[in-house]
């Protein structure tokens, strides 16, 4: 058993996780990046499409191009990395990450600890759907890895349930590979996915979109054989009664939603019911002080560059506090109000750097004013969409007039304006 | 030199598989015939997983009489096959004042089935050792010996130490006829029709769950009708602290004991089952349905009424097989070597143990009158299932010198490593299912979404199949169907 100290951990080496170790060894701390898959680079290294990298490095790559940017940092400033490691426990008392791996045990005390563990996808047999268990239902993610990474198609006619971004990708990657992709459906009014993947993935190729509909039952003992569609009401979303249709397929792609995965720290951190990830203040500290996060494991995003650039945020801050040996404790909540899903962070630091307040409408809105505050700025966004996250940049001068209003909870409001 | 007996167990499940195991401590030529590719995918596989006290059963019928014997063998039975078995107690909860007589019932029925330790517990003593029972809940009847367990792996232990102790196996073998003939004792087997060969037999041993019936016609022995009642369930994720610590039974309904909560053994919560009589025919119809799995929620939410139904891991459903006496049928019957260990309804898991070592000790050797010679080689012992992340740190790091893929994790849900899913594999997995049952590799809140991909690799990686070779289960349950390039 093997037991070192270091400055900084980063416990999952996707894209948050990659950024913040970079910036953590920029900052001249001994910086240990533990990945529990063969390889660091997450989901980027299946994602094999292109439509990454727009905001942060201004041009357009691959999952894996965008991935490769970072590893070579990861490379150039000395970070450590670990990979098919499998991180057994973090003890929050005793400040400990138990790890397992091909060399055995080893135990790692960092200074501080940058959580990183993404998101995994929900899976179709919690969905409760009746009918059969066959052969051929598969989460977009899975059928991403087999035909991207295995070279193996799951089968020959697909349909998809949920139009999530990964579902929209799929669709189109099956049918550029020979597959027939028979439709999405979405239970939502509205898509779960950008609408650049809308148009690009499924308009491209006449895939049907059905919204309001789900699938009802599927059939085939031993391979999928088919599915039964029905339409929901876009407001109760109760079934529709007389709307029921089979299709016949043999594969069903999955993409109806992500689900953040704290389970190494849900017993000491706080988690957001809404976001059904941890807290984190606008340093990416959760309300433990050794413990920040940053990623889809906060808060499911839509780009991976807005989880990089808080991946950096949670590196600098973790950096910033293993040189000064703490970060400023003044805090001020960030609230709801009625048309807001998500909504990271959670907390509002009154020190600091600049960052961007990011959320989700529950609502598609043509124009909507949003006031955060009461009395700290207003701005006016067009083409409001459930689908797409809102990124708000607060600024140091908001942080200086928050000071001065000195109000005790900072609420994001969201109104269409007609 | 010496004939040694040939006996044909059909049917891999809980009760085939206890009694091949049995039939191995003699002298004889066992074959156990499985017609699908794994040992308990049939009625084994979908049931509530419980190893009931044996207080409910009327005294005097065959389920009470091997019911209580049953439970008191898994003791011994679980050390010496490997398989987990929690002693974790049963609450029966009474709902309404009048429930009080149906608890007294069970305490006189337990006492005359040879229970110790049952009592009737007030609220406040049900609502300390079980903290999330319902409000209405006033008192319970209390069972310290019932359990969990994992039914498979019961059949799965018998089988491989069966095999061990010189037993045939025949996977993917379904039995489709006897011949008979005319022997001293009237009409009597002679040889076993299979889908692949024919093989000449003297005792057949019919285990064959759901299809007991239609063998027995086909070997010209009377059975009861048996039909399949259906039942469905819903498995919850893990909770730590657990959410319910023993096994919950409502009042029971005319006729099931009703949908219960219960601990999995790997920390899961199942709640289920419903009860739906199908028709004859229908031995397959496991669907689930919509009005079943409503059922189940809103009758467990009863019991405890925070079960929350987006805590779903999977949903499923079960047949178990009814006979219109809603008994077990145990015995010979009037064709000479038929041997029926038939209509195992609730609590058949329970009861397997104590029906198989009366199939071989009291009928065949007893009022059959074979004479078996003792085999001298039988080891009584199977090795467990190891899961190395279970071990202490120290245990686990010297695992991973001497294999390193005991340090590589591929089922993170449940922690299972690559070494234990490929010594899984070496030990008789062929299908994904196969790892799953097993290993618990797939059976967490991920579904496969992390680890689907790595089993089928190791599974390819053994077998020196292709990857899209790899199946589901059995039939056409292929996961892969082609190339993106050749």
């Amino acid at each position: 058993m093997k037991e070192m100290t270091t400055d900084t951990l980063v416990i999952g080496g996707g894209a948050a996780g990659m950024a913040a170790a970079v910036e953590c060894a920029e900052r001249g701390c001994r910086t240990i990046l533990v990945e529990r898959e063969e390889y660091i680079g997450g989901v980027l290294n299946q994602c094999i499409h292109n439509g990454f990298g727009l905001h942060v490095f201004k041009e357009e790559l691959t999952g894996p191009e965008y991935a490769q940017l970072f590893k070579s940092q990861i490379r150039q400033k000395g970070v450590e990395t670990r990979s098919d490691l499998f991180v057994v426990k973090v003890d929050a008392k005793r400040r400990e990450v138990v790890t397992m791996g091909k060399n055995g045990c080893a135990i790692y005390r960092p200074q501080a600890l940058i959580m990183t563990t993404g998101a995994r996808e929900r899976p179709f047999n919690s969905l409760r759907i009746p009918g059969t268990r066959p052969a051929g239902i598969y989460t977009a993610g899975v059928a991403q890895r087999f035909v991207n990474l295995h070279n193996r198609l799951p089968g020959e006619r697909a349909f998809v349930l949920g139009s999530g971004d990964i579902g929209l990708i799929m669709a189109r990657r099956l049918t550029l590979e020979g597959m027939t992709v028979l439709g999405v459906a979405e239970l939502m009014p509205h898509p779960g996915g950008l609408a650049r993947n809308i148009s690009q993935c499924l308009h491209d190729f006449n895939i049907p979109l059905y919204l309001s509909t789900s699938v009802v039952e599927v059939h085939g003992r031993e391979r999928l054989e088919g599915i039964t569609l029905a339409k929901f009401d876009p407001v109760t979303l109760q079934r529709l009664p007389g709307t029921d249709e089979t299709i016949a397929c043999d594969t069903l792609i999955l993409s109806v939603g992500l689900l953040p995965q704290n389970e190494l720290i849900e017993s000491f951190v706080e988690t957001d019911p809404v976001n059904r990830g941890v807290k984190v203040d606008s340093f990416m500290r959760t309300t433990h002080p050794w413990v920040f996060a940053a990623g889809n494991n906060v808060g499911v995003y839509d780009l991976v560059d807005f989880v990089t650039l808080d991946g950096k945020i949670a590196g600098q801050s973790a950096a910033k506090m293993v040189h000064d040996g703490f970060l400023p404790e003044k805090r001020v909540p960030l609230a709801r109000t009625e048309n807001i899903s998500t909504l990271i962070p959670s907390l509002c630091c009154l020190e600091g750097n600049p960052f961007t307040i990011y959320f989700r409408s529950k609502k598609t809105m043509k124009k909507a004013r949003i006031s955060i505050g009461p009395g700290l700025f207003e701005t006016i966004r067009m083409g409001i969409k459930p689908s797409e996250m809102v990124d708000i940049p607060f600024t140091v001068k908001h942080m200086e007039k928050l000071k001065q209003l000195g109000l005790s909870k900072i609420e994001v409001s969201l109104k269409e304006v007609l | 030199m010496e004939r040694l007996l040939k006996i044909a167990v059909i049917g891999a499940g809980v009760v085939g598989s206890l009694i091949a195991r049995q039939l191995t401590r003699y002298r004889c030529e066992i074959h156990v015939f499985e017609k699908e590719e794994d040992v308990g995918w049939g009625v084994t596989k979908a049931n509530s997983a419980v190893i009931h006290g044996g207080y409910d059963d009327l005294p005097g019928t065959v389920r009470a009489r091997f019911c209580a014997k049953g439970n008191k063998m898994y003791a011994a039975l679980s050390e010496e096959l490997g398989f987990e078995l929690n002693r974790i107690g049963s609450f029966v909860l009474a709902q309404k004042p009048e429930d009080f007589s149906y608890l007294e019932t069970l305490r006189k029925q337990a006492i005359e089935n040879g229970l110790t330790g049952c009592a009737i517990l007030p609220a406040q003593k049900v609502r300390e050792m079980e903290p999330y029972v319902a409000d209405s809940i006033l008192g319970g009847f209390w069972c310290p010996t019932a359990g969990i367990t994992e039914p498979w792996m019961v059949a799965i232990g018998a089988v491989e130490n069966a095999v061990k102790n010189g037993a045939h196996l025949h996977l993917s073998e379904a039995v489709t006829g006897f011949i008979t003939d005319e022997g001293p004792r009237g009409r009597r087997i002679a040889a076993v029709k299979t889908d692949r060969s024919e093989y000449p037999i003297d005792i057949v041993i019919n285990a064959s769950g759901l299809y007991a019936d239609e063998l027995s016609e086909l070997a010209g022995a009377s059975c009861p009708p048996l039909h399949p009642r259906k039942g469905e369930y819903l498995l919850l994720d893990k909770f730590d602290p657990p959410l319910v610590r023993s096994v919950l039974f409502p009042i029971p309904s005319a006729i099931s004991k009703g949908i219960l909560v219960l601990p999995t053994v790997d920390g899961g919560l199942l709640l289920g089952p419903t009860a739906t009589d199908l028709p004859k025919g229908e031995k397959q119809e496991t669907r689930t349905t919509r009005e079943g799995l409503s059922e189940t929620l809103s009758s467990a939410r009863t019991l405890v009424p925070t079960l929350d139904p987006q805590w779903t891991v999977k949903s499923f459903a079960g047949l178990r097989p009814e006979s219109p006496q809603k008994d077990f049928v145990i015995g010979k019957t009037e064709i000479d070597g038929f041997v029926q260990a038939a209509a195992m309804r609730s609590p058949g898991l329970t009861a397997a143990p104590a029906v198989a070592e009366h199939i071989v000790e009291e009928v065949l050797i007893r009022e059959c009158g074979y004479a078996f010679e003792r085999n001298d080689r039988f080891t009584p012992v199977n090795p467990p299932y190891e899961n190395v992340s279970r071990l202490s740190l120290t245990e686990w790091e010297k695992r991973i010198e001497e294999d390193p893929l005991y340090g590589k994790m591929a089922c993170v849900c449940n922690k299972v490593t690559e070494g234990d899913i490929r010594d899984a594999v070496r030990r008789g997995a062929t299908t994904v299912d196969g790892v799953k049952f097993r290993t618990r590799a797939s059976f967490g809140r991920c579904q496969g979404g992390f680890c689907l991909a790595k089993i089928a690799e190791i599974l390819a990686r053994e077998s020196g199949r292709s990857l899209g070779e790899i199946k589901m289960r059995s039939g056409k349950t292929e996961i892969l169907r082609g190339m993106v390039r050749e």
